[in-house]
């Protein structure tokens, strides 16, 4: 008896509330998870392999052990049927966390995302609640086949009534994925899986939590505004480093928030530095940094000194891993494109198209 | 208990129109035939129940024709009837504890009708002023799903929150033979035989989606998928109300009881056409309808109360009053209807303020305030 009551202590203790670990991504995505589960019984993890396994990447690792199998669902391999159940699951009054193995799997779900989880809301006239939260591990740099490394976030971002957001670093993988769980709205929260393994700060009990909507600015700049989010916020570090050593001032803004998009942000930031460049993996045509360049050139026209640039995947299918480093935005094309928006010379200074 | 469903294995050609291989309690002529396993189920259904039943779907039949005349003047902009289909919506819907919880398609008027959706509700949509009318908590029934199938994954997370909430409820949900070939119903199928959800999955296997008939969904019975999945199924005459209701209480009772899902196929005629819209001249046969006229779920009650001298003139026009108040009430409350404000479009995209939305809101009301007498 004592030894089943030591047992049970042991895989029930609570996720710590204070105190800061050091934490790669995915680990931080687990211990949010795992902090939602405790926090609210009516969150229920739903997905292939999320069980035993814990996940092909491992992020609900050790989760069915501590909640059960009614709580860390292992689903048959259909996406619809995940996305759908997961309705159904939130009309009975619970907040489902459903997994997507990979972004390229995503498909076969598009319709209920679309057509049902992302309407009902609306379609009740507010009567009904979907507080589902999807988590799709997205992007690329893996070296992986095919579907298995794409951008798939536009789609979503294009849809009213979901909110879309990526983190880019543990402690916001941690916070913002509590905060999806915890929103009543159904929001998309696309991981950025070549990023799962780096390693971070994570404070259990931080204060003072930006809301899931609003952008941070990870740097202050005064000469170019850099937006990112994802897997390119890393990258855009790096570009901001390398360009003060060339003595450019850049201000990068994390997005966070793909849908909606806290342009307030970016507004404020453009003002000051009068040029902006945007980066995403997705590629380029009608894609998030297309949004970002127009809306801020309506709100902002009169403060900009050079036509916003973007950097971004090809309008290409993602292409086999060989040719991965062209397709994706690294470090030496934001440069570049900085140096475009300052009028520097550039990989098209002598470019005549 | 359950009737499975005959095995036609030898039998390279299935006629899908066949309505041999079902359960039938009262035939086309009204004629009641015993069944020792079946009658268990509605023994407790008394000419007096079936009068109300009869009622429910003279009603219902009424308000689907009164809503074809107001899309025909105007008044609504489309109408799905279910004209044909009343016994399949009376006879599942009457079987169902108050708190089972229903997941319909758009043609479930009937099924709503019985759960208490008031009359104008059940035409809001249709006229266009919202996409959905009532609130499913409020009458334990789902808003209407018109992307073919859908629902049915919803009924089975909706089952499986039953069974974690350790409730002893079931969830029903409705879709045509059309729905049948969609990946979503397939799939509803495969969780919730996996997680053994109490869920009822009633296919109104009506014979037509739109202009195709059943045979281009299924060269076999539409019951005799569900075996595969591991849910046990039933097909059962979708015209004779007394049988669907005893097919719907043997899946509630299993559902009801950790017995988990079970599949019924309700074999009936959608004979009007699909919408309002629809033409179905186009592509089927008179004969076929005129086929189906001499099954109807209603006039063949009438010839079983007749055998048994009950279609008295009281219950003709008590019948007759009801349903002549519930059009009146219905005529009134879709022509009566207050038209939505401009500005609510906008309405409930989501519950957090979303700044992008709020803006193209403030400025769609500066561009009306541009007009006089604009908002």
């Amino acid at each position: 008896m004592a030894t089943a009551t030591a047992a049970t202590a042991d895989t029930t203790a609570p996720a710590p509330t204070t105190g800061t670990a050091t934490l790669t991504l995915a680990k931080s995505i687990t211990a949010g998870l795992r902090r939602a589960m405790q926090d609210d019984e009516k969150v229920i993890l739903l997905g292939e392999d999320i069980g035993k396994l814990g996940g092909v990447f491992r992020v609900t690792d050790g989760l069915q052990a501590e909640f059960g199998t009614d709580r860390v669902m292992d689903t048959p391999l259909a996406e619809s049927g995940i996305i759908g159940m997961a309705v159904g699951l939130a009309m009975r009054g619970y907040r489902p966390v459903a997994e997507i193995q990979f972004d390229g799997f995503i498909y076969p779900g598009f319709d209920q995302i679309v057509a049902q989880v992302a309407k009902l809301h609306y379609r009740s006239r507010g009567a009904v609640r979907m507080p589902i939260t999807i988590r799709v591990p997205f992007g690329g740099g893996i070296g992986s086949v095919e579907h298995h490394s794409e951008s798939p976030e536009a789609y979503f971002a294009h849809t009213a009534g979901l909110r879309v957001v990526s983190c880019s670093n543990p402690q916001d993988a941690y916070g913002m994925l509590q905060q999806a769980i915890a929103s009543d709205d159904p929001v998309m929260f696309f991981e950025p899986k070549r990023r799962y393994w780096s390693k971070g700060e994570v404070d259990f009990g931080a204060a003072d939590v930006l809301p899931l909507g609003r952008a941070r600015v990870v740097s202050t700049g005064s000469d170019v505004t850099l937006v990112a989010y994802g897997p390119l916020v890393a990258t855009a570090k790096d570009a901001v480093s390398a360009a003060a050593d060339d003595g450019v001032s850049i201000e990068l803004i994390d997005l966070r928030s793909i849908s909606p998009i806290d342009f307030e942000a970016i507004e404020a930031s453009v003002r000051k530095t009068g040029r902006l460049v945007v980066t995403h993996e997705a590629a380029q045509s009608v894609g998030i940094g297309a949004e970002v360049a127009a809306s801020i050139t309506e709100r902002c026209f009169n403060w900009l000194e050079a036509a916003p640039e973007r950097v971004t995947g090809f309008d290409t299918p993602y292409p086999p891993a060989a040719l991965e480093e062209h397709f994706l935005p690294d470090l030496d094309r934001l440069l570049d494109a900085v140096d475009r928006v300052l009028g520097r010379p550039n990989s098209l200074s002598d470019w005549e198209g | 208990m359950l009737r499975s469903t005959v095995s036609k294995s030898s039998d390279s050609e299935v006629d899908l129109l066949d309505d041999r291989d079902f359960v039938q309690l009262i035939d086309a002529d009204g004629i009641r035939h015993p069944s020792p396993t079946i009658d268990q189920w509605v023994a407790d259904v008394s000419d007096a129940q079936l009068a109300d039943l009869y009622e429910d779907m003279v009603v219902v039949r009424r308000i689907d024709v009164e809503a074809t005349a107001l899309q025909r003047q105007g008044e609504l902009g489309l109408w799905p009837p279910l004209l044909g289909q009343e016994a399949s919506q009376i006879g599942s819907a009457r079987a169902l504890r108050d708190d089972d919880f229903i997941m319909p398609s758009y043609r479930e008027n009937g099924v709503a009708y019985c759960r208490g959706v008031a009359l104008d509700d059940l035409v809001r949509v249709w006229r266009g002023h919202a996409h959905g009318s009532w609130d499913p908590s409020e009458f334990r029934m789902a808003i209407p799903a018109v992307i073919i199938g859908a629902q049915t994954l919803h009924a089975v997370g909706y089952g499986v929150g039953i069974l974690r909430d350790g409730a002893d409820s079931a969830v029903i949900t409705y879709f045509g033979d059309g729905a049948t070939s969609q990946g979503d119903t397939n799939e509803a199928m495969i969780f919730a035989a996996t997680y053994q959800a109490p869920v009822v999955f009633f296919c109104q296997n009506n014979h037509w989606a739109i202009s195709e008939p059943v045979g281009l969904q299924a060269t076999r019975h539409i019951s005799e998928r569900a075996p595969g999945f591991g849910i046990p199924s039933m097909r059962v005459d979708g015209n004779d109300v007394l049988a669907v209701m005893a097919a719907t209480r043997i899946a509630l009772d299993r559902a009801h009881n950790g017995g988990g899902p079970t599949y019924i196929e309700a074999v009936t005629y959608r004979m009007g056409p699909h919408t309002t819209s629809d033409d179905p001249t186009r592509y089927r046969d008179a004969d076929e309808l005129a086929e189906w006229k001499a099954k109807d779920p209603i006039s063949r009650l009438e010839k079983y109360f007749e055998s048994k001298d009950l279609l008295t003139d009281e219950l003709k026009a008590r019948v007759k009053a009801k349903a002549d108040s519930v059009a009146a009430e219905f005529r009134a409350g879709c022509i009566g209807m207050e038209e939505p404000t401009i500005m609510s479009v906008f309405d409930h995209v989501t519950i957090e303020i979303d700044p992008v939305l709020e803006r193209q809101r403030s400025q769609y009301a500066a561009y009306l305030a541009n007009f006089e007498g604009g908002e």
